[in-house]
């Protein structure tokens, strides 16, 4: 039941871009295209569910049993940039067509906010293991349904008539607006459900 | 003067906000009060103008090939110093600003001037530099603070500005009004940018 409640949270409710902010960058940079998306998306989506796993072991064996959690912010960026740079080397080295798919993105992963993010609220939380990884995938999931999303209204935005002093990042920004409206329908839909 | 340029520099031409359209994420996330933004650019400047120092002063001793990781080290020890202090003297601010104290050390900002700016130049143009970009982000933050606290609570920092029969427009202070504020204010540079152009 709290494994259902963090995914309905994570994907649809407190989605990561459109509600919580995390990952701007990389939703506005890499969504021109419904295809790089989906591919920037899946390799959030396995970074975070990794990296989760990784914050987790570290802040609960290194960091609590020492009592150093003042240095989390320090500790956890090191831990997940080195942990971005063994996923890259490892994916090159068993699976070149996969390398190939996401390889571009990998090294940008490393300032993505929302990995640090997903990290950092595992922790405030309180999560166990198993929910900080359901945690990490289900908030890669959101974020890839919100990019995918995204990249499929940027597409048609090509085309469209629009005032020549909005184009590019101003319409950009109000699309987005506009769908995190629509996700803000989701706020009541699952309340009585979840409490 | 050339101080004055690289200051001017940040502020004006390359703003990281509206120029340079960098560190979108505390930008959107914490400017529902005019208040929580400039809390929110103090932190970046002190961040910015330190790390912008420590990686000038140590740029030809770390070797190419591993410098990003030393600069975030850097970055990240400021920001743990900034969040401890927050976390002291300004309670309030901290939880409102919440997880965005610890992502300061993702923010693509700092670690761009780094590289672009600190790196290759002496110490003091290099604080110059972060107290410019810092300020320029501040500017911003406030500014769209000050529009989504106006018109979704009707108040300017705390201050009842609008008379109490307007009804305030919620959405401007939940997440949906972020990205339209700063869509419209994007747009109307652009448009200003543009008509300054014509007529001159």
């Amino acid at each position: 039941m709290e494994y259902v409640a963090i995914i309905l949270t994570n994907i649809l409710i407190n989605n990561f871009i459109v509600s919580r902010f995390l990952g701007i960058c990389p939703f506005l940079g890499v969504s021109k295209q419904i295809e790089t998306a989906t591919g920037m998306g899946i390799a959030v989506t396995f970074v975070m569910t990794v990296a989760s796993a990784v914050t987790w072991a570290t802040e609960r064996f290194v960091l609590a049993t020492m009592g150093l959690e003042y240095l989390q912010t320090v500790i956890f960026i090191l831990v997940i940039a080195a942990l971005v740079q063994f996923v890259e080397m490892v994916i090159l080295k068993t699976s070149p067509t996969l390398y190939q798919a996401l390889g571009v993105y990998l090294p940008l992963i490393t300032t993505n906010c929302a990995i640090l993010g997903v990290a950092v609220i595992n922790v405030q939380e309180f999560y166990n293991f198993g929910q900080s990884i359901v945690s990490g995938f289900s908030a890669g999931l959101g974020f890839t349904l919100a990019i995918i999303l995204f990249a499929g209204i940027r597409e048609r935005l090509e085309l469209a008539d629009i005032p020549e002093s909005l184009e590019g990042f101003p319409i950009a920004l109000i699309s987005a607006g506009l769908m995190s409206v629509a996700f803000f329908g989701f706020q009541g839909l699952f309340s009585a459900f979840l409490s | 003067m050339r101080m004055w340029q690289v200051f001017k520099n940040g502020v004006l031409d390359e703003n990281p906000t509206f120029k340079l359209v960098l560190g979108m994420c505390p930008t959107l996330a914490v400017t529902t009060a005019a208040a929580n933004g400039v809390w929110m650019g103090l932190a970046v400047i002190f961040v910015l103008t330190m790390s912008n120092l420590v990686v000038s002063l140590i740029r030809d001793f770390i070797p190419d090939k591993i410098r990003i990781p030393c600069y975030v080290v850097v970055i990240a020890s400021f920001v743990t110093i900034v969040d401890l202090l927050l976390k002291a003297y300004q309670p309030e601010m901290h939880a409102k600003l919440g997880i965005f104290i610890p992502l300061i050390v993702v923010n693509c900002i700092i670690l761009a001037r780094a590289e672009a700016f600190a790196s290759k130049n002496p110490v003091l143009p290099s604080i110059v530099d972060g107290l410019g970009m810092g300020v320029g982000f501040t500017v911003a933050l406030t500014l769209l603070g000050c529009i989504r606290e106006l018109l979704g609570a009707g108040t300017v920092f705390g201050i009842q500005v609008l008379p109490a029969a307007f009804e305030p427009a919620i959405i401007m202070i939940l997440p949906p009004g972020a990205f339209l504020t700063l869509g419209f204010l994007l747009g109307f540079f652009n448009w200003a940018g543009k008509r300054a152009k014509q007529l001159s």
